[in-house]
């Protein structure tokens, strides 16, 4: 799977929010170059800017400072034509399943959208139905089931799954999970990991995960970046990283989880 | 064998919505923790945790209802007590409870110390500020917690730091159980460590007696308490040691749960981890047998029959199953 | 959907507004089926009369069959009716102010009373401080005085064209009676009428239709400009909401109700339909709309459900309608109600200071209140000119408040952030 094209990458990516004395550098000059097919996880404590670089990487905010390229070439997404060519490329799932959905919309209008998006729009209904279908039964939800519902009627690790229905109908080349699974219960994590690795496997994406969780980096990315205070202080590959870390940052995160076979220190805090 | 500081004994209790439908969330369910031991409740969401933690207190108040068993507390029976007497005679001295996010449910306009006048007051009429102020003080140094935060709102205090001072506050009064509701779980991996060490602090020196900790948080339950009980839609799927229980289980329920767990430890990247297939049962009408028979690997046609009832393993040991124990081992080797 | 509506109808403070609400409105779209007078045709010569039934009495002496009903009170009725008791002690005044022992004088005594007054009564005598008024006051008491106490019916009379001489042709006994049923020109003005001589009940209805639509204009313009400002400013940020949020504290800074008398003031009587000072009131009173909107907005728009219709390519006015507006809607529609309250009662203000809409086509609350005001009905006790018309204004806002603070407590608790 691992071949050497970089997809994403960023040179003294930065931003700040606000100015004077209420400035906050969220991310501080970061530099990445995400290869095509790697799972990548960036890594980092709460504020450490994670959430932010994302926004910047999707293009929903702006940088402040510094360039990304995608696929070798400047990123440039001025107009809404170029954002809308861009978000085919690259879609997100967010933290909080409960949020990231329009109250409003019914679960068929979510994933019509995409197929919209794909260039769908005009398919006979028919075959709109057995795409949705498809993509239902991918994240083992029944479709027929789900019609005339609302997303906030499916219980949260649901509506993760159907998150990443959509993405399987959008099929971006790079996909970035914030935090997929931590407003869901430990139980479901493994549900939705093993369903978004093969959708990886699937449509052959990059899938970048934003997680807090140490252990959930470990298990699932072949190169890790640690942030701290909007920088990436540690990356490498996940066994380097997080097996034989060298920054004292990333030690003290790793002995912060609770684990099963190492004794938890719990006098170093 | 230590003195039994909480014991429960099949206590059902159950939600009647505004459609009068009862939903037993929490079905005849049994503990016991013994003092200076700690019991850790396990389960998916929705399987009746925070419920049982309600239950646990004696008090009740609708949509909840109280519907059968006892609950001893200290060798007092606290069943069927009216609410405003649990409220004088047990909360904050013989249970604490933090709900799940307590923290995030603070009036913002208060400081911290008028929260904890509020608790004491309640229980000791007429007790002075300054009273109340070096009794906040004295708890708060033990506990590792600087004064100044005393005199701090909650928007200005972290999250972590919000949260150990919401677990310093209701144990103020030493209760003789804390029940704690997934507190570390919206914090990050450095504060939950310092809040977890908070409340192993309340064991160790004594302010508390027993814990119950609830968390879907496996290897934070491993390395916090005593005894872990599994939780699923209601009832107690399987309770043991957690040593045992995680790495002994014998419900393919609480296989799974187990074979599910995530840490950053040599040899588990990518490692196949166990997904559960399907949801939990509605509690509004749960399936006559056995409730997770519709996810079980394992399912037999009996299974769908009767109500499955907890089978005795070993000493402290419990699981609800029908198949024997050694047969279910035998799977799990075989698997492998 | 379903479940929201039945949850604001659970609530007993929207059911009450709503039901005062419905009831002003169903009378103001009924009322015209049964009733459709033009509401400023003028009905009274003499301006208010007070509130009653008024018989034709032509048609009841002439037409009507008459039917003869032994009353026992009737007798005493017509008296009381034609000599009340401030009438006998203005007579007891008189008589002991021209030398009449007042001991002699018995007031409750009808035929002695009289009888004394057509002895001693004399109209060129003047007491003491006595007014003309007063004088013309006695006159009028004697003539009406005349035949009080008779027991012989009113005698009808038809008059010869040629000798002019007149012939006795009716007698209508004191015991006669007719069913105003078969009476055919009667009018039941609940409320009397006006200054003009206008219904004021018919006037009442029409005006209150009027008002609400002048409301509803108002509030729709106020809502509409200040959604419309407060969305585009509060989620596209930058330059643009800089500017929009300068022409507000513009507006903000002058107080609307001056700036709808300037503009109001400067339009001239003539221009002024009730139309266009809709739209005036609305023109200068979206601004808090457009503040709290924008407000709600930016809130909004770095949810995770707006980041994913964007990342689904939608554009910025699908999202402004289906991400946004919907989350709004119930705050959009509690703006609206207490706009249109409020655009009523700018009405009412403005035509009250004399710049309200056109006095020529149709009444408006503000309008009635003024001509109230205009004509002294407070200052001369014509309560049925000018109550039912505060009445009806407190009911609209009352009622409006009312549902809006239901509404409040439907939508709050789960459409907080
Ligand atoms: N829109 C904004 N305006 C001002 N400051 C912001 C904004 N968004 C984020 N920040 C600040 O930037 C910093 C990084 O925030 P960010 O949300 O990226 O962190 P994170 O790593 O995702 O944290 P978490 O784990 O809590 O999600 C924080 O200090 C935050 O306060
Ligand atoms: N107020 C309520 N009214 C009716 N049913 C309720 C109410 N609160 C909870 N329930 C139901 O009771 C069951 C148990 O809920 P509970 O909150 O105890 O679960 P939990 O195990 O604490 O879940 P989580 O991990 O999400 O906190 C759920 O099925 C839920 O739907
Ligand atoms: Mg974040
Ligand atoms: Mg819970």
């Amino acid at each position: 799977m691992k071949s050497n094209s970089v997809i994403l990458s960023g040179k003294g990516v930065t931003k700040v929010f606000g100015f004077g004395a209420h400035k906050t550098v969220a991310v501080d000059h970061v530099d990445f170059s995400f290869r095509q097919g790697e799972v990548i996880s960036i890594v980092g404590e709460s504020g450490s800017g994670k959430t932010t670089l994302a926004k910047m990487l999707l293009g929903l905010i702006s940088t402040s400072e510094g360039e990304i390229h995608f696929e070798g070439q400047l990123r440039d997404i001025r107009s809404h034509k170029q954002k809308k060519e861009y978000w085919k490329n690259i879609q997100a799932i967010f933290q909080d399943p409960f949020s990231s959905y329009n109250i409003f919309r019914k679960i068929d209008a979510v994933l019509l959208d995409c197929i919209k998006m794909r260039g769908g729009g005009k398919f006979p209904y028919e075959q709109k139905l057995a795409l949705m279908r498809e993509a239902c039964s991918f994240v083992n939800l029944k479709f027929d089931e789900l019609t005339n519902k609302y997303p906030f009627e499916l219980s949260g690790g649901q509506q993760q799954r159907l998150m990443i229905a959509r993405v399987f109908l959008l099929k971006p080349k790079i996909l970035l999970a914030d935090e997929p699974t931590s407003m869901i219960d430990a139980c479901s994590r493994a549900t939705i990991l093993d369903m978004l690795m093969a959708l990886r496997s699937e449509i052959g994406m990059t899938p970048i995960f934003i997680t807090h969780d140490i252990g959930l980096a470990y298990y699932v990315s072949d190169t890790v970046y640690i942030m701290e205070r909007g920088k990436f202080v540690e990356s490498g590959s996940a066994d380097e990283v997080i097996l034989r870390p060298k920054e004292a940052y990333t030690r003290r995160l790793l002995n912060d989880v609770p684990k099963l076979h190492e004794e938890w220190d719990l006098s170093t805090v | 064998m230590a003195k039994v500081v909480l014991e429960v004994n099949e206590l059902t209790t159950r939600y009647i919505t505004r459609f009068r439908e009862s939903i037993y969330a929490v079905d005849h369910v049994s503990l016991k923790v013994e003092s200076g031991k700690s019991l850790g409740i396990a389960g998916e969401s929705g399987c009746g945790k925070s419920t049982l933690a309600l239950s646990l207190m004696g008090y009740y108040f609708a949509p909840l209802h109280y519907t059968s068993g006892e609950i001893i507390v200290d060798e007092r029976n606290i069943t069927g007590l009216d609410p405003d007497e649990v409220r004088k005679t047990i909360l904050g001295t013989e249970i604490s409870y933090i709900p799940q996010a307590a923290m995030n449910a603070l009036n913002p306009t208060r400081r911290v110390i008028n929260f904890i006048e509020d608790v004491i007051q309640a229980h000791r009429p007429g007790i002075t500020r300054t009273e109340v102020y070096a009794m906040a003080k004295e708890r708060f140094e033990l506990l590792g917690l600087p004064a100044e935060v005393l005199h701090k709102y909650p928007v200005e205090l972290s999250g972590g730091m919000k949260q150990r001072t919401v677990i310093a506050t209701s144990v103020i009064l030493s209760p003789k159980v804390l029940i704690a509701d997934e507190p570390s779980s919206a914090l990050d991996v450095t504060s939950q460590k310092m809040v977890i060490k908070m409340v192993m602090d309340l064991m160790d020196k004594g302010i508390i007696k027993s814990l119950v900790f609830i968390t879907h948080e496996l290897p934070l339950l491993y390395n916090v308490t005593d005894d872990i009980m599994v939780m699923y839609a209601g009832q107690v799927i399987e309770k043991g040691s957690a040593q045992e229980m995680v790495f002994d289980p014998i419900h393919p329920y609480t296989k799974a749960l187990m074979g599910s767990i995530i840490v950053p430890e040599a040899g588990l990247r990518n490692v196949k981890l166990a997904a559960i297939p399907g949801t939990p049962p509605n509690l509004k009408n749960p399936p006559s047998g056995c409730r997770f028979a519709e996810r079980c690997k394992y399912v037999m046609p009996e299974c769908r029959v009767a109500s499955v009832e907890l089978q005795k393993a070993s000493e402290g040991r419990a699981y609800r199953c029908l198949i024997p124990e050694e047969d279910l081992r035998k799977a799990y080797k075989h698997e492998k | 959907m379903k479940h929201m509506f039945r949850q604001i109808f659970q609530s007993g403070r929207f059911l009450v507004g709503f039901a005062i609400f419905s009831a002003i409105v169903l009378t103001v779209v009924i009322y015209p089926l049964f009733i459709n007078d033009p509401p400023l045709e003028i009905l009274s010569r003499g301006t208010f009369l007070a509130p009653g039934i008024y018989v034709n009495v032509y048609d009841s002496v002439n037409f009507s069959t008459r039917y003869t009903l032994l009353l026992d009170e009737a007798v005493a009725r017509r008296v009381g009716a034609r000599l009340n008791p401030d009438d006998r002690a203005t007579m007891l005044e008189w008589l002991t102010g021209n030398g009449i022992p007042e001991a002699e004088i018995d007031t409750a005594d009808t035929a002695a009373l009289l009888e004394l007054w057509h002895n001693n009564f004399d109209s060129s005598v003047r007491l003491p401080g006595m007014t003309n008024a007063d004088r013309n006051y006695y006159i009028r008491l004697t003539t009406s005085l005349e035949g009080l106490l008779a027991t012989e019916g009113a005698i009808v009379a038809a008059q010869d064209t040629a000798t002019g001489g007149l012939t006795e042709t009716d007698v209508i006994n004191q015991t006669d009676y007719v069913n105003i049923g078969e009476v055919p020109n009667f009018r039941v003005l609940p409320l009397g009428t006006d200054n003009f001589g206008r219904d004021v009940l018919t006037e009442l209805v029409s005006a209150a239709g009027v008002s609400l639509t002048i409301g509803l204009v108002a509030g729709t313009v106020a809502t509409t400009i200040g959604l419309l400002l407060g969305l585009v400013s509060g989620y596209m940020g930058g330059l643009i909401d800089d500017v929009i949020l300068f022409i507000t504290n513009l507006f903000t800074v002058i107080p609307g109700f001056v700036l709808l008398i300037l503009i109001s003031f400067s339009i001239g009587q003539e221009q002024r339909g009730a139309f266009t000072i809709a739209v005036v009131i609305g023109l200068t009173s979206w601004v808090w709309t457009a503040r709290a909107v924008r407000a709600q907005v930016i809130s909004l728009r770095n949810r995770d459900h707006v980041n994913l219709s964007k990342l689904s390519g939608h554009s910025i006015a699908y999202i402004l309608a289906m991400d946004i507006l919907p989350y709004i809607a119930s705050y959009v529609v509690m703006a609206l109600i207490l706009q249109i309250s409020s655009g009523i009662l700018a009405e009412a203000g403005l035509s009250i200071l004399g710049l309200g809409p056109r006095t020529t086509e149709v009444p408006t609350l503000g309008l009635m209140m003024n001509w109230a005001m205009i004509y002294q009905a407070h200052i001369l006790g014509k309560w049925w000119a000018y109550f039912p018309v505060i009445l009806v204004i407190a009911l609209i806002s009352f009622s409006m408040n009312l549902m809006n603070t239901g509404l409040d407590q439907v939508f709050n608790p789960t459409l907080r952030g």
